[in-house]
């Protein structure tokens, strides 16, 4: 605007025990902290005085801000004994002073001690983690009714659900996976003939990449790549549904979101895992077999055989074995965690984290499990 | 209010041979519309006419294909970035679903846009923030509430209390009263006459409701055939000869309002 912009001041003249203050300029939102320290010097400048004139004609430009400014003083001074009135207000400054009138005490809250804080907090993690494992079972619970459902009545399960998943999990995430397992494959021959070199024992990577890569490696490397790719966009889609009532509406529409949206995600996983980690274990092997030939100068053929004598159907059922076991840990959490949203988009992202977290979390913990499993039966 | 506005200005926005669309589809050509300062101009069209994408693109949220749109007497496209921020100080946007951060309460709502604009204390910013909540009509407790635990009214209240925080000369509303019962939306529409008298606003309002139309509005302009086919009172559109004009304000229900 071309006006030039007049800040807000004002200026006092004394006539007994009557003060009249003359306030002129834009008394608006531009002038933030300015307005505020001049109301605050004002009762200061003012000194005693019994009655006080608010003279706001002169004020160019009046907004919320310098009428509540005005409405604060003129209360402080009251509630200090002193009359105020406000006198020469425009019409429209007028009508927003009325509007502004108001005593809205902004609440404090009572200052709390730090420890019980800290305690409290301690106190409630414990209560929810316990909540989280009852709960987790029941779900899983209800996800394996859901199935058998679907097994029961197959025309009335979502095949085109369970192939879109399909297609997102196994299909698309097999790239990457098949990747991440051929790089570590190779790292570990590397560091396998590295060590195993100083004892002569350089032969001795092949039992070491094998029985590694086809119990473990493979299937851990598949769980978290899963639990951060598929499991964080389960916590994702389903939370954005059940922030947006659309979990709501299939319930009221007698659909159970557990068979709509849960079941067909879960049997994805429990499918694609065990074709993931057969995918990954091959590819850790030819990692490694690759390095083995360049690096460890073994040749190929002799990496073969002896893999093949030293691997048994056994090691290469272990990772197979526990691949399913994954998939329900890590949908299960995915999708409790999606249906825990509330309202907010800060609570679909702390979801979102806490579902990568926790599976990840929960997938090591399993495949320690099964490694105790497997030892006491020496399979 | 006068004192905002230079009472000889002529309009505050000015839209010119507006073309907008997405891809093949055109929703607005040509389309022309002025909106006069400290005036609550109501927009009409059918569901989907491009009522939002008008506002939307004003804006400065959508691309325009051809057209002009100065908003104070400048022009937007040629407008320098800087004087661009300032002109978004100057308005406030009510969106259609309210369009408050979940992540925040209502006050702390109404504060993101004083935060980045204003140079104010802490206790004067929750001050009024306070103080616009009670403005709009809401209890002084929903200040402390989250998007997620409002009803619909109290969502539009809220939203309206933000699009109030710097005090802007323009408001846009875009369906303020869709989704309320109609004694919610009254009391909507005569909050809006309120703070249009109060703050000296001008109102930008896109609206299905004949009710508003006819107590809140100063003028009326109806979109239809992706142009604004007809602008003035609401005796003015009564009497538009235009078909869709026609059937909306002289439908039953309308028919009703008028003769109550
Ligand atoms: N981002 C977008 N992309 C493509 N089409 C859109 C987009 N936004 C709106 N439209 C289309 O523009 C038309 C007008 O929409 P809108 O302005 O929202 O209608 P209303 O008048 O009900 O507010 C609709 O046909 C809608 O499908
Ligand atoms: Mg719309």
């Amino acid at each position: 605007m071309p006006q030039t912009i007049a800040s807000p001041g004002f200026e006092i003249r004394r006539d007994g025990e009557r003060a009249v203050i003359a306030l002129a300029g834009e008394w608006t939102l531009d002038h933030g902290r300015r307005l505020e320290r001049l109301a605050e010097q004002m009762p200061i400048s003012l000194g005693e005085v019994r009655r006080a004139v608010l003279d706001i004609g002169e004020i160019q430009r009046l907004d919320t801000l310098g009428a509540r400014v005005i409405d604060q003083l003129s209360h402080e001074l009251g509630s200090e004994g002193v009359r105020v009135e406000v006198t020469h207000a425009r019409r429209e400054h007028a009508t927003l002073l009325d509007a502004v009138r108001t005593r809205t005490a902004v609440v404090d809250r009572p200052p709390r001690s730090r420890l019980i804080d800290m305690l409290a907090d301690i106190g409630r993690t414990v209560v929810l983690a316990w909540h989280d494992l009852v709960r987790g079972v029941s779900f899983i619970g209800e996800v394996v009714v859901a199935i058998g459902r679907a097994l029961i009545r197959p025309q009335r399960f979502r095949w085109a659900s369970l192939i879109n998943q399909l297609e997102q999990i196994a299909f698309r995430g097999a790239p990457i996976i098949i990747l991440i397992t051929f790089l570590v494959g190779c790292i570990v021959a590397q560091q396998g003939i590295f060590q195993l070199r100083r004892f002569g024992a350089t032969a001795f990577v092949v039992d070491l990449v094998g029985i590694i890569t086809l119990r473990e490696l493979a299937l851990l490397l598949c769980a978290i790549m899963i639990a951060g790719r598929s499991g964080s966009a389960f916590t994702a889609e389903i939370g954005s549904m059940k922030m947006r009532e659309e979990i709501d509406a299939l319930r009221v529409m007698g659909l159970n979101p557990v068979d709509v949206l849960v079941v067909p995600r879960i049997l994805a996983l429990i499918i694609a895992m065990p074709i993931l980690t057969f995918l990954g274990s091959m590819a850790g092997l030819f990692g490694a077999g690759l390095t083995a030939w360049l690096y460890g100068g073994i040749a190929p053929e002799t990496f073969v055989s002896r893999l093949q004598s030293v691997i048994t159907y056994k090691h290469f059922s272990v990772g197979l074995i526990k691949a399913p076991f994954m998939a329900i840990v890590i949908g299960a959490i995915a999708c409790i965690e999606g249906l825990e949203v509330k309202g907010s988009a800060e609570s679909l992202g702390q979801q979102v984290t806490a579902s990568v977290v926790k599976a990840i979390f929960m997938v090591i913990v399993v495949d320690g499990l099964f490694a105790m499993f497997f030892a006491s039966i020496r399979f | 209010m006068p004192d905002r506005t230079p009472p000889s200005a002529g309009p505050i926005i000015a839209v010119r041979d507006l073309v907008v669309g997405f891809g093949e589809k055109i929703i607005l050509d040509g389309l022309s519309l002025d909106v006069m300062p400290g005036e609550i101009l109501g927009f009409v069209g059918g569901s989907g006419t491009g009522k939002s994408v008008l506002t939307r693109t004003i804006l400065g949220l959508i691309e325009k294909r051809a057209g002009r749109i100065s908003v104070f007497g400048q022009d937007l496209d040629t407008m320098p970035e800087a004087e661009r921020r300032k002109l978004e100080k100057r308005w406030g946007v009510m969106f259609q679903h309210g369009a408050l951060f979940s992540s925040l309460t209502v006050a702390q709502n109404i504060q993101v846009p004083m935060r980045e604009y204003l140079d104010l204390s802490p206790a004067m910013m929750s001050d009024l923030a306070a103080l616009k909540i009670q403005m709009v009509g809401l209890k002084s407790d929903a200040g402390e509430k989250y998007p997620s635990e409002l009803s619909g009214g109290m969502i539009k209240r809220a939203a309206l209390a933000r699009a109030l925080a710097l005090d802007p000369e323009i408001v846009f509303l875009d369906e303020p009263t869709s989704g309320l019962d109609p004694i919610g939306a009254a009391e909507f529409d005569s909050l809006i006459r309120t703070l249009q008298q109060t703050l000296g606003l001008t109102v930008f309002m896109v609206t299905h409701d004949l009710d508003s139309l006819a107590s809140a509005c100063d003028r009326i302009a109806a979109l239809a055939d992706r142009k604004v086919v007809a602008v003035g009172t609401l005796a003015e559109m009564v009497a538009s000869p235009h078909p869709w004009v026609k059937s909306y304000f002289r439908g039953e229900r309308a028919l009703a309002r008028l003769k109550g």
